[in-house]
């Protein structure tokens, strides 16, 4: 094992522990944090793509800004475990169904892809660094990538105009 | 020194300026600290600490003593491991910004280049931009876990004045990244040698982002988290001993670091103005040294600019504050960013 297996296995093992607490925690900002340590991980296996835009920008937008809206909303709330309703067995059971389901799904989906011939390419890979990155956007994918800026826009109007209304 | 396919000089070299680095940043935070009071001192025609050594030198260790044998109080109502997680994380992320800072020209040790940045990223100014967003995190936490009101509410105000000047802080870069055409810290500094400073470029870019740099590390006149008559003492009023030094300190960390991010995006970093030092003919380390001292002063200056300001201006009201931010930053920096663009787009034709 050489040390980029080390550290993919480290870091592959912390994700997955850090996301099974957000589930476990029983509370919420405690569910919260852990969430942001989930997406640090995610963000060290970009690094170890050489995806540094894509690291930093995963880092940025979710933990930076998404997830500091997060924690504001549950601070205030003020939730913990004895204001947290009891819930019904049976919606418990409901939520253990329509897990399973989605588990089914994914994995029915993700069965009968050929990961073998997708090499990862790790610290060679350049289509994550910036300059390629956007080359590639601005080229290619000229017209998406503006159609997402205008709905990005609209999102932005829109909540000004709830704001605004007294 | 191969082992394990990893080059040990290099990690070696790297640790040591690490270590540096952070001792380097504590050590001028503490001064800071001095500096602070003898210029309020003089600013309020008064002298200032002169009990402790001679002109009060040693001040800020006996502050520091003070701090560290002070009686701990943890809140016994409050979460304990957030409640310790709040400063140390204040002081992690003001640290944080300081490895993409190129402090001078490479070393030369025994026929090695060793370049005096801890990480040349790709990205240099986005991870600046990263950390500084995740300064949040420290008030908000250490905030909630006091189980305190006025501490929560001083810290949701600390967090959503830094969010709201988090934006202009990046429209007033991305003018700055249209000059250069690079992320990365080392070409910006370069590019500077070569051009001339980004500030004559960019004179309200810089402006913006001088107050949005005043915002995030929440000095007055926006030091509205810890707005003594309305919150009491903000967030960190449960705090007490080196938990409290922790919150005090990681503020003066953050100022000399954002002063030295400031020099190296608009004024410069290492370069001396007017001058092309390479052609004096001395030996690398040495003008190395002189590349750090240069940069270390133009940093100094922005302390002690920022210093200035909190002893003269007053604090903001919230809603000035906001309006500030919003109203006013923010569509200021937009026409600059277009500004600039237009500019470049005629000047290649």
């Amino acid at each position: 094992m050489n040390i980029t297996q080390i550290l993919f296995w480290f870091l592959s093992a912390l994700t997955v522990f850090s996301a099974l607490m957000v589930v476990v925690s029983k509370n919420p900002v405690y569910s919260v944090l852990w969430l942001i340590f989930t997406f640090f991980c995610i963000s060290g296996h970009y690094i170890m793509l050489n995806a540094q835009f894509l690291f930093i920008v995963n880092i940025i937008v979710y933990a930076g800004a998404i997830m500091v809206l997060f924690l504001f909303v549950i601070m205030l709330m003020n939730l913990n475990q004895s204001s947290e309703p009891k819930k019904h067995r049976w919606l418990r059971m409901a939520g253990v169904v329509a897990g399973g389901c989605l588990l089914l799904v994914l994995v029915a989906a993700l069965k009968n892809i050929d990961i073998k011939k997708q090499v990862a390419e790790t610290n060679t890979g350049d289509i994550g660094l910036i300059g390629n990155l956007g080359k590639v956007l601005f080229n290619q994918y000229v017209v998406p990538f503006e159609i997402s800026s205008i709905l990005f826009l609209s999102a932005m109007v829109g909540t000004v105009v709830i704001g605004k209304k007294e | 020194m191969y082992l394990l396919m990893i080059d040990w000089w290099f990690i070696l070299e790297k640790f040591l300026l690490v270590g540096f680095v952070v001792t380097f940043s504590l050590l001028i935070a503490m001064y800071t600290t001095y500096a602070e009071r003898k210029i309020a001192a003089f600013l309020q025609d008064r002298r200032g600490p002169n009990r402790a050594g001679p002109f009060g030198i040693l001040q800020p260790l006996a502050d520091g003593g003070k701090l560290f044998f002070k009686e701990e109080i943890i809140p016994l109502a409050s979460s304990k491991f957030l409640f310790v997680l709040g400063p140390s994380l204040a002081m992690l992320t003001a640290m944080l910004t300081s490895a993409v800072i190129p402090w001078s020209t490479p070393l030369q040790i025994g026929g090695r280049d060793v370049p005096l940045q801890i990480a040349d990223l790709n990205i240099g100014i986005l991870y600046v931009f990263g950390v500084v967003s995740l300064g949040v995190y420290g008030i908000m936490i250490g905030g909630w876990a006091s189980n305190n009101k006025f501490s929560l509410l001083a810290a949701v105000r600390g967090a959503s004045q830094m969010i709201s000047y988090e934006l202009s802080m990046g429209l007033a870069l991305i003018a700055l990244l249209m000059l250069t055409g690079s992320l990365q810290m080392s070409v910006i500094v370069q590019n500077q040698i070569v051009h001339g400073w980004h500030v004559i470029y960019q004179p309200l870019g810089f402006l913006i982002f001088f107050i949005c740099a005043l915002a995030e590390c929440n000095r007055t006149p926006f030091d509205l988290p810890e707005a003594e008559n309305e919150l009491n003492f903000g967030y960190h009023q449960e705090y007490s001993s080196m938990k409290l030094g922790l919150y005090l300190f990681a503020e003066y960390v953050n100022m000399f670091i954002s002063g030295t991010v400031m020099a190296t995006l608009f004024f410069g970093g290492y370069d001396i103005p007017f001058v092309n030092e390479a052609s004096w003919g001395l030996s690398p380390n040495l003008l190395a040294f002189i590349g750090f001292v240069v940069l270390l002063a133009k940093a100094f200056f922005f302390l002690f600019v920022f210093i200035w300001i909190r002893w003269t201006i007053p604090r903001f009201r919230y809603d000035q504050l906001m309006n500030l931010g919003w109203k006013k930053l923010i569509p200021l920096a937009l026409v600059n960013m277009v500004a600039t663009a237009i500019v470049m787009l005629l000047r290649n034709r």
